[in-house]
């Protein structure tokens, strides 16, 4: 028997449950880069050949461009609007005696359990009736909904985290709220702010929902893969603009979780 | 202290927090340069009387005056107070220098100037060569130091401590009072120190606010608190104390008794004695103010018991005494030099003693 103890113990089913379950969650993932390098614009077993010939032609494409740039651009204001209105929800939360504080925590939440649908449709129908043209601004002003809430869900265990005699101490050393704010505040939560603008911008960046009731004559990224998908021919250069998406996708999630860990973990 | 010549005004101040009354009409004069400290137990009203100096709560009545002027309309950034927080409030994203500095922004000094000012606190805190230490890489003790300095070196009016050793060990708290005197005295600056550890009060304070439910129960200095306690509560809570119910008996106007139960009548000084013949009152001795000897001592203040429990502690001993005539034995202590002691601890549990007191140890309180 090994000395480990009970809680520590490896346990055998579980690993193979766990195996098991990363395998079922990204093995389908995992196809889009594999025949994003497939020689034939047929998306079958068996791969032909491997080529870059998807990702060359995808370079030269004008309108993958415009779309990127779009989604850029909507993703880089989403970001920064989610992420000011989520610091200033966020620290009202923590540090006043708000009435039915968490019935408003709660409404903040909401949108992540309300299907993007529904609020995809109110928000056209609000357009409309107001005459407000499709654009940019529409996807962006929809995007907010949907960020919001993970904004504050990065924020809050931030401003939580940090004691509220901290910014007392900066008033109480002759600092007022602006100086307090600029001189504790901020960098004591900047970790939270940098993961929630990167949360946001790929939340944004990857939306479709929401884009596809909201977008008016300038398509998103998402918005274009969904168009170009009619297209038999063009199928493969989306698979490689899918894998390049993903790829990004990951590599900033993961980085926006190592600056909200590692914010918390210099507390303790 | 009188009215006219206090430095801080505490005047009817009264804070509720919805329906709840935290501060019930307080009203306390504290001098320039003192060191007075507010004591109570948890949930008394002694912290927010303290945010209420730095301006962290408003007063819901009354009005603090600090050197003259009244506080209702100045904000914290504005009061000539600053305040040493129970957590030490240390920034963790600044050095140790940038903490100790993080006042001076607004008083545009020149670089030089201000290096050779954080400089001269971190050698007046004992930390010389620590300002360009992270924050987050110092014990309790350091942060402990660092937090005064942040604070003494805006040359406040009042420096405000708000349980500023509750999380030292016992031993560094110690060390911390003593030097927090000695720093008190250097400075010249009149502290206002928040405690519920009656020993750190009586160590530490020219003045100490016995606090309790919102009030102020007695405002003394640590001898006045321990040898004259005004009330049963401040008498329990500063230190031991024996009580004993008591009747006053007058024999006109040239000689009075008290009759107390367990201890027998005694005669009393008349100067000692407001209440009327017959009153009521509460006789209150200290465990140190007893004497314990094996035979009966040539006095009146004297009656017979016999040791119930008995602890050796060092320096002194501590005794249980039962008497006659009261339920609740005496505690009784006595230093380690006295025979008495000494052989009423040898033979131990059981042991038939004298206990005996004299007169001027006597507190009479009022009521049942």
């Amino acid at each position: 028997m090994s000395d480990l103890s009970y809680i520590k113990r490896p346990n055998r089913p579980l690993q193979i449950y766990a195996i098991l379950f990363l395998v079922v969650l990204y093995l389908p993932v995992l196809f889009i880069p594999l025949f994003s390098f497939n020689d034939s614009v047929y998306v079958k077993f068996p791969l032909t050949g491997l080529t870059t010939k998807w990702y060359v032609e995808l370079w030269s494409r004008e309108p993958v461009w415009n779309a990127l740039w779009n989604s850029v651009k909507v993703g880089a204001a989403v970001a920064v609007i989610s992420t000011i209105l989520g610091v200033i929800a966020a620290r009202a939360i923590t540090r006043y005696r708000l009435p039915g504080k968490n019935v408003l925590v709660t409404f903040i939440m909401m949108p992540l359990v309300i299907p993007g649908i529904i609020f995809g449709v109110a928000l056209l129908i609000l357009m409309s009736r107001l005459g407000v043209p499709l654009s940019l601004f529409t996807v962006t002003l929809g995007h907010l909904i949907v960020c919001l809430p993970f904004a504050v869900a990065t924020l809050l265990p931030r401003f939580e985290g940090f004691d509220k005699s901290m910014e007392e101490a900066s008033a109480d050393l002759g600092e007022n709220g602006w100086w307090t704010f600029w001189r504790v505040t901020m960098p004591m939560v900047f970790p939270g702010i940098v993961a929630s603008l990167l949360l946001s911008f790929t939340i944004s960046f990857d939306e479709f929902i929401m884009a596809f009731f909201l977008t008016g004559t300038d398509p998103t990224l998402p918005m274009y893969i969904w168009g170009q998908l009619r297209f038999p021919q063009e199928f493969p250069s989306i698979l490689a603009l899918s894998a390049l998406i993903l790829f990004v996708s990951f590599f900033v999630v993961f980085v926006a979780q190592y600056f909200g860990r590692r914010g918390l973990e210099s507390e303790q | 202290m009188t009215h006219a010549d206090a430095f801080i005004s505490i005047d009817r101040v009264s804070k509720f927090f919805g329906a709840f009354q935290a501060v019930d009409e307080i009203s306390i004069d504290i001098g320039k340069g003192e060191f007075f400290s507010l004591l109570g137990a948890s949930g008394c009203g002694k912290t927010t009387l303290l945010r209420m100096l730095a301006g962290f709560e408003s007063t819901t009545k009354g009005e603090i005056y600090i050197d003259g002027q009244p506080m209702s309309d100045v904000p914290p950034h504005h009061r000539p107070v600053n305040m040493v927080f129970q957590s030490y409030a240390i920034f963790p994203h600044l050095s140790v220098a940038d903490n100790i500095a993080y006042g001076l922004r607004k008083k545009k000094l020149p670089r030089a100037k201000r290096r050779e000012m954080v400089d001269e606190m971190l050698e007046l805190i004992k930390l010389p060569g620590y300002g360009d230490r992270k924050a987050t890489q110092l014990s309790g003790g350091q942060r402990q130091r660092i937090a005064l300095a942040r604070a003494l070196i805006l040359r406040p009016k009042v420096l405000l401590l708000d349980e500023p050793l509750g999380a030292l060990d016992k031993q560094l708290r110690e060390q911390m009072q003593l030097e927090l005197r000695a720093l008190q005295r250097q400075v010249g600056i009149t502290f206002v120190f928040v405690t519920h550890d009656q020993e750190e009060a009586l160590t530490l304070s020219d003045r100490i606010a016995v606090m309790a439910g919102g009030k102020v129960l007695q405002v003394d200095t640590p001898e006045g608190l321990y040898e004259s306690p005004k009330t049963r509560a401040v008498a329990s809570f500063i230190g031991n104390m024996n009580f004993f119910p008591a009747t006053v008996r007058r024999n006109g106007a040239a000689s009075a008794a008290i009759e107390a139960e367990g201890l027998g009548t005694f005669p009393m000084p008349i100067e000692n004695i407001t209440q009327p013949d017959g009153a009521p009152v509460q006789v209150a001795l200290r465990p140190e103010k007893f004497s314990l000897t094996p035979e009966k001592p040539d006095t009146a203040h004297a009656v017979a018991g016999k040791v119930c429990e008995a602890a050796y502690l060092g320096e002194r001993s501590h005794f249980h005494v039962a008497i006659e005539g009261k339920e609740t034995p005496i505690a009784v202590s006595t230093p380690n030099q006295s025979r008495g002691g000494r052989e009423a601890r040898e033979q131990g549990i059981g042991a038939q003693v004298w206990l005996s007191w004299s007169p001027e140890s006597v507190v009479i309180l009022q009521g049942d």
